[in-house]
C-alpha cells in the first residue's frame, strides 16, 4: 500500500494489509491468522503518514499480512486511557513496538524514537518494525 | 511570502538559560537574527539541534546570532520547564542563546506554529526568511539548506531566492 496523506487518517479506518503477490509467496488459507496492528496518532503531530508508510513497507517487503486500524487521539483524557505516551504509536497484537518508550507518560506530544545509531527521531527505525513483527 | 507573517523583529525580554533577561536591543549589533520556535521535548527539534548548532558556529564570526525561544506550556509539557531548558542546553552543549517565553508573548508576536521554525531577520530587523531549517528532518536526506542561503543572502545584501517555507515539526503548546 502507498504512502498516505494525513486527510487519509481517520479514527477507527481499518486497513487490510496483504502482501504483494509481485513481491512473496502467495497467501494461503492455511498460514497463521493476519497480525492485528494498532496506529495510534494525535494531529498536533505530523509524523504518523510518514510512520504508516514505512510499516505498510515493512509488511510488504516482509510478506507480512496485517490488519491496520488507525485510532486519533483527540485529548489528555484519552491519551491517559489509551496509554498513549505520543504519535505516533505502534502496537502489534497488542504489543508496543516500543516498549520502553511505552512507559512514558501519557501526552499529546510527538513521541521520541532511537534509531540503531543513536538519533532521535519522529518515527520507529525500520529496524525496530521488522524486529517487533517478529 | 505569506501576508500573516509579521515583518519585523518584534520585541522582547525573555530569561535565558544563562540566567540573564535578553531583549532585542541586546542584539543590536548582530547583522542577521535567527529566532528559532524551539522546545526541549519535540523530537523534530531533538533532530535539528545538531544542525542548530553547526550553523551558529559556521556563522558566528559573520555577526550571525541565533536564539532558540521555547514558548510552551509547562503546566501540560513539564519537560519544556526552564529548569529542563537548562539541563538541555547544559546537556548538548547549545552554542546559542535559548530564552524562555513563559507568557508566550513572543510565539504570538510571531504567530509561531511550530518547533522548529525559523525567523531570519537582516541588520534592519526586516524579516527575510521564515520557515523550516533545511528540508528534511533526517541530516542524512537534507537537500536543500533554507537557513544557511538565506544567511549567505542577508549577508551579501541580497534577498533569499527562497523567502517561504513550511516549518516541519511538532505543534506549539498554547496554554488552554
Amino acid at each position: 500500500m502507498l504512502p498516505t496523506s494525513p486527510g487519509d487518517l481517520d479514527a477507527g479506518d481499518t486497513r487490510e494489509q496483504s502482501p504483494d503477490s509481485s513481491a512473496g509467496a502467495p497467501v494461503h488459507s492455511n498460514e497463521p491468522t493476519a497480525v492485528k496492528i494498532d496506529l495510534y496518532w494525535w494531529e498536533g503531530c505530523p509524523s504518523h503518514p510518514e510512520a504508516l508508510a514505512l510499516l505498510e513497507d515493512v509488511l510488504v517487503a516482509n510478506g507480512v499480512e496485517a490488519e491496520i486500524e488507525l485510532h486519533e487521539v483527540t485529548t489528555d483524557e484519552e491519551a491517559t486511557r489509551l496509554r498513549f505516551p505520543g504519535s505516533p504509536t505502534i502496537r502489534i497484537d497488542g504489543r508496543d513496538i516500543d516498549p520502553a518508550g511505552a512507559e512514558s507518560p501519557p501526552a499529546l506530544n510527538c513521541r521520541i524514537y532511537r534509531l540503531p545509531d543513536g538519533r532521535v527521531s519522529p518515527i520507529p527505525s525500520r529496524e525496530q518494525l521488522e524486529e517487533a513483527l517478529r | 511570502m505569506s501576508t500573516t507573517l509579521i515583518e519585523r523583529a518584534p520585541t522582547f525580554r525573555l530569561r535565558g538559560v544563562d540566567g540573564a533577561d535578553h531583549s532585542l536591543e541586546d542584539y543590536a549589533d548582530v547583522e542577521a537574527l535567527v529566532l528559532i520556535q524551539s522546545c526541549n521535548h519535540c523530537p523534530y527539534v531533538q533532530g535539528w539541534e545538531s544542525r542548530m548548532k553547526a550553523i551558529q558556529a559556521d556563522y558566528a564570526d559573520r555577526g550571525v546570532k541565533l536564539v532558540a525561544i521555547n514558548s510552551n506550556d509547562v503546566d501540560r509539557y513539564p519537560q519544556d520547564s526552564f529548569a529542563e531548558m537548562v539541563r538541555r542546553a547544559e546537556k548538548e552543549q547549545f552554542n546559542f542563546d535559548y530564552l524562555w517565553d513563559e507568557e508566550q508573548a513572543l510565539a504570538r508576536e510571531l504567530r509561531s506554529e511550530r518547533t522548529p521554525e525559523v525567523f531570519v531577520f537582516d541588520r534592519d530587523r526586516k524579516l527575510i526568511y521564515h520557515g523550516a531549517i533545511d528540508d528534511h528532518r533526517d541530516e542524512h536526506a537534507v537537500e536543500q539548506h533554507y537557513l544557511r542561503e538565506a544567511l549567505d543572502a542577508v549577508l551579501a545584501g541580497r534577498d533569499p531566492a527562497v523567502a517561504h517555507t513550511s516549518p516541519v515539526g511538532c505543534s506549539v503548546k498554547w496554554r488552554q
